[in-house]
């Protein structure tokens, strides 16, 4: 494993559970800072995209979490992490399409089954650990300087 | 188009953004599903057409660098919502047309889609549930 | 407007054909259940993104001429499974539902 570039920004935010007020500000939030550290704006954008998706899954499905950004010389990374309930098969969920959102989020806009897919197609790394009972981790990192297609 | 054009065709008003009505809008995605428009949209300056009045709607807005928010049905969001999207620079503009009419009427007079890289999953089925 | 000749005209590739001679009196475009609940009439053809099984309820219940899953979302089996059932006609294109909507406006209002 290579050693570690060294760190530029970290910040960890808290996320509520069916808060619909705030869900969505993390996002403008990281933006923000990376744009205040010069990033550009394609890893700006899909920074965006991914932590949006993944906040919106901790505030519909989730009791709570939080999600960590951390920004190194080489890369940008997001963490998601929450307290459950767990998903037990996370391929089935990962398949675009399938939603677990329950009517009233598919009224507000929410449960296109798109959210992992997303994160996926604007991370160049992501991993998605999980365990019923206790929670998830979704572990998605862009990489600065690596061509995007 | 400019937005102040766009408007104009459609009986449509800005609820907020009215300064930015001559910005130019040339592609538009019509979408009530936010991850769809985060799935689609490649481009900046889109126009966004919706019946979604959430405040995540400005916010994937603002993600995408979209040009504006175009509100259907007869939708309205709220002030907070309103307030949010004046600060970040959002135009926000409502019609009481529908979705449909707004589409064929925009399209028409020459609006195009929004242009999109082809993603893996367009065109596949989901794979049936595991057992 | 004929359901073929619109199938034809906005080019829609057939998924569920149970009854191509319906006619299409005007078009529908939402994602919000609800919403189609209310305002979609009988006769429009129903574009969405949505590929929840209910779709085909909701369709069901308003009548609608058809339902087209627009940008290449291909519904699961289970739901074109319940279209046939419920005898409902279902049309998918690769084309996003502004592009859609708009070729099927064109096509009803010359």
């Amino acid at each position: 494993m290579s050693p570690r570039t060294p760190l530029t920004h970290k910040r960890i935010f808290r996320v509520s559970s069916r808060d619909l007020e705030q869900a969505g500000t993390v996002s403008t939030e990281v933006r923000r800072d990376l744009l205040s550290l010069g990033a550009n704006p394609d890893v700006v954008r899909r920074a965006g995209v991914v932590c949006f998706e993944g906040e919106m899954n901790i505030v519909l499905y989730s009791n709570g979490g939080r999600i960590i950004l951390i920004v190194r010389e080489d890369r940008v990374e997001l963490l998601f992490s929450d307290r459950g309930p767990g998903i037990a098969d996370i391929d089935l969920v990962s398949q675009p399409g399938y939603s677990t959102a329950p009517d009233w989020a598919r009224e507000l806009g929410f449960g296109a089954g798109l959210g992992i897919s997303n994160m996926e197609q604007n991370s160049d790394l992501f991993k998605i650990r999980s365990r019923v009972g206790a929670g998830t981790v979704v572990r998605a990192t862009i990489l600065l300087g690596v061509p995007f297609f | 188009m400019k937005l102040c054009e766009i408007a104009a065709l459609l009986d449509a008003r800005f609820v907020t953004g009215a300064d930015q009505a001559e910005r130019e809008a040339t592609r538009t995605f019509a979408a009530d599903l936010l991850s769809d428009v985060l799935a689609m949209v490649r481009e900046e300056r889109v126009l966004l057409i919706t019946g979604t009045v959430t405040p995540q709607v400005v916010r994937v807005a603002e993600v995408m660098n979209m040009g504006a928010v175009l509100f259907v049905r007869g939708k309205l969001p709220t002030a907070t919502t309103v307030e949010y999207a004046t600060g970040a620079g959002v135009p926000l503009l409502a019609a009481a047309r529908d979705m449909y009419e707004t589409c064929g009427i925009l399209y028409r007079a020459g609006l195009l889609p929004a242009k999109r890289k082809g993603l893996p999953m367009d065109h596949v089925p989901p794979d049936p549930p595991h057992p | 407007m004929n359901t073929k000749t619109v199938v034809a005209k906005v080019a829609l590739e057939v998924l569920v054909a149970v009854d191509l001679a319906r006619e299409v009196r005007g078009g529908y475009c939402s994602d919000l259940l609800s919403d189609v609940l209310a305002h979609a009439k009988s006769g429009d053809l129903w574009i969405t993104h949505q590929r929840h099984l209910n779709v085909i309820a909701v369709g069901k219940l308003r009548d609608v001429a058809g339902v087209v899953f627009a940008r290449g979302l291909c519904p699961s089996q289970d739901v074109i499974s319940r279209a046939v059932a419920e005898r409902m006609n279902l049309f998918l294109s690769t084309e996003p539902a502004f592009e859609v909507a708009g070729r099927l406006h064109r096509a009803l209002h010359p």
